[in-house]
């Protein structure tokens, strides 16, 4: 009788390896991509890595673009585990993002607002028509983009930051005013999600969400399974500069910056706490790099979850244990491609149990009919 | 953008053991919790590891925070120290942990990562085996809500699970559950002992071994300390019953490679169609094929 060898599996494995190594180096131009094209010329898709990996560190996020052939999932999740490796050294205190140098900022509640919309760079408005003549792009025109463009452009239009556009609503009693002394935020790099969680956990676990799943569940909720009805207030995507206590002065320093988005969503009101008016309430969104599908759908389901916490979820995306277990790529990505690891046990298993049952139900058909006596 | 920053070209490579001090310092403190308070799924940080979720990053966690380098390590998926994803986790601490031995003889192992199998060879005080979990949650079957499932588990409130089963019984005049089998610990909790078939359910009753279970995704650890009662959840009329390997004439097969009669079974199928079967653990069968050897050249 025959048998089948055990052997083999570490052949297999670098077999594969190689096979994939091979079909990134198979490209006709002869030649390997360069981090800072990644990091530029994708400068959405570095973003969409950076974002969801959870760590602000684009060339390296270039890097995980190029070694996984442009898969976002697997890029983030090589962020992810990268930063396993790292103490947590510090933790920064609340950032403000007025002071973001802003590259674009736009409200869709205001005609015009404080500081005036700027709508910087965007394909909002593009035509979705492809444009032939990127096919065969000519180097010195690629060139040219950047220093026509520069040179066209005035110092005052450069980046600066700009007022908040919910400040001028909560002003004028239109929104809750804001609350002091919340406390410590919610690390979930250090804490496990034991629910019912804090607000700020639900923001960290959305903030580094895979974007399409994120989407997804707010999507669910703009559309009926759910009523949130949001107007973004804002929407800006700049530069923050990073304030870290100084070692021994304690004083705010700056110890860099990150490009980041964020979206702040007014929706349909409520009644106020005894005693005072009813108010607007509000739907929070931000992540690093610029990610403007992903914070409109984060802010949106921060406003649902509230609404889930407080009142009890109707819908899916009101249940914060619905949205957040489910939304981490890292995670569900890695559940997703496990199921193509052997399962030889577990089957066998599951096959004892229906020949097993199969059988019961064959001699149960091929029994005599019993006669029934009274 | 910083246009000056150069990625370090000289990673100046990894700690011992992949993790950060302070995560391994979490994962042994949450191991202690859970060692005292047998079957209680606790909750932890999970880091996210360099292999995807699902694929044993809880078991793995669970290693590197107890490897040592006077440790020996045998790591086994589906019974086989040589299944693709074995190997995988062998070499990953090996890179990662210099100065650890590893091994495919179970009694050489201080440690024991394993997926999906317990070894057949009863393991020994001296030994601490680590379990891959996707699912920790039995009641997951019956429960999607964990908030729900948490004050099931305190309250000891297993009666819907048992529902299930007596379902099982009126359908199919049959428990259908194959492998996870519900078992109770320390006559509380009832945990899911991971993907195991019922085949290996009864060696985590009084194990002289710590068995230690770990779900990456999940983000919980759970135990099974040495010498701790666990029983599969049954009813007294309805006996617990592990995979039946007896052929059509009731006789009980043989692995096709060791001639093992006392070992959980793979089934194949060979280029003839004909079934083949084959013991799911290979140290085991390596073993067994060694005693024939020493015997015909005894003889």
């Amino acid at each position: 009788m025959s048998y089948v060898a055990i052997k083999g599996g570490k052949a297999a494995i670098d077999g594969a390896a190689a096979a994939a190594e091979f079909l990134r180096g198979h490209d006709d131009s002869g030649e390997p991509l360069k981090l800072s094209a990644i990091e530029s010329q994708l400068r959405l898709l570095t973003s969409r890595v950076v974002s969801e990996g959870g760590l602000y560190h684009p060339r390296l996020a270039a890097l995980a673009i190029k070694q996984f052939q442009g898969d976002t999932l697997e890029a983030a999740f090589a962020l992810r585990a990268y930063r396993s490796t790292k103490p947590r050294l510090l933790a920064t205190p609340v950032q403000d993002s007025t002071n973001m140098r802003c590259i674009r900022r736009i409200s869709a509640a205001f005609k015009d607002i404080p500081g005036g919309q700027m709508i910087g760079p965007s394909y909002d408005y593009a035509l979705r028509l492809l444009r032939l003549d990127l096919a065969d792009e000519n180097p010195e025109a690629f060139r040219s983009i950047g220093k026509t463009f520069l040179a066209e452009l005035s110092e005052a239009d450069l980046p600066d930051s700009f007022p908040k556009v919910l400040d001028a609503l909560r002003a004028e009693g239109l929104l809750p005013p804001v609350t002091e002394g919340r406390g410590e935020p919610f690390d979930i790099t250090r804490e496990p999600l034991v629910f019912p969680v804090p607000r700020s956990a639900a923001l960290a676990t959305m903030a580094r969400a895979e974007t399409g799943s994120l989407l997804a569940m707010a999507y669910s909720n703009m559309r009926g399974y759910g009523d949130v009805h949001p107007t973004v207030a804002e929407l800006r995507v700049g530069y923050i500069p990073v304030m870290v206590p100084h070692p021994v002065t304690g004083e705010p320093m700056e110890a860099g910056e990150v490009l980041v988005t964020e979206c702040e969503v007014v929706a349909m009101y409520e009644s106020g706490k005894a005693g005072s008016l009813p108010t607007f309430t509000l739907g929070y969104g931000a992540c690093f790099g610029h990610n403007e599908v992903k914070v409109i759908s984060m802010a949106i389901l921060d406003r649902a979850l509230q609404k889930g916490m407080q009142e009890g979820p109707v819908n899916p995306s009101e249940d914060p244990e619905f949205v957040l277990l489910h939304v981490d790529g890292v995670d569900s990505m890695g559940f997703a491609s496990h199921y193509k690891m052997p399962h030889y046990v577990t089957f066998q298993s599951d096959m004892d149990r229906l020949r097993t049952t199969q059988g019961k139900a064959r001699d149960a058909d091929q029994a005599p009919q019993m006669e029934v006596k009274a | 953008m910083n246009i000056h920053y150069e990625l370090p070209l000289e990673e100046a490579g990894y700690s011992f053991g992949f993790l950060d001090e302070y995560a391994k310092k979490e994962v042994r403190r949450t191991i202690l919790k859970a060692i005292c308070i047998p079957g209680y799924q606790t909750p932890y940080a999970s880091r996210e590891m360099p292999m995807g979720r699902g694929f044993g990053t809880g078991g793995l966690q669970l290693t590197l925070a107890l490897i040592g380098p006077d440790d020996t390590l045998k790591v086994i998926d589906q019974g086989s120290d040589d299944s693709v994803n074995a190997v995988n986790l062998r070499q990953f601490v090996q890179l990662t942990c210099p100065g650890v031995e590893v091994t495919e003889k179970l009694e050489e192992a201080t440690l024991i990562q394993s997926r999906h199998r317990i070894p057949e060879v009863a393991l020994t005080e001296a030994q601490v085996l680590v379990l891959q979990v996707p699912y920790p949650d039995p009641l997951v079957v019956v429960e999607p809500s964990e908030a729900r499932r948490k004050i099931m588990h305190a309250e000891a409130d297993y009666s819907r699970l048992l529902v299930k089963l007596y379902e099982d019984i009126v359908h199919f005049d049959e428990i259908t559950i194959s492998h996870r089998y519900p078992t109770r610990i320390n006559r509380h909790y009832v945990i899911d002992p991971s993907p195991i078939p019922r085949w290996d359910v009864p060696k985590l009753d009084q194990s002289p071994a710590l068995i230690l279970l770990g779900a990456g995704r999940e983000k919980k650890i759970y135990a099974v300390p040495p010498y701790t009662v666990a029983e599969p959840l049954v009813f007294d009329d309805v006996p617990f019953r592990v995979e039946d390997f007896r052929d059509e004439h009731g006789q009980r097969r043989a692995c096709a490679r060791c001639g093992a009669i006392d070992s959980f079974l793979d089934e194949y199928s060979d280029d003839k169609n004909a079934k083949i079967y084959q013991c799911s653990d290979s140290a085991y069968c390596d073993g067994q094929l060694a005693q024939h050897q020493q015997q015909e050249v005894k003889a």
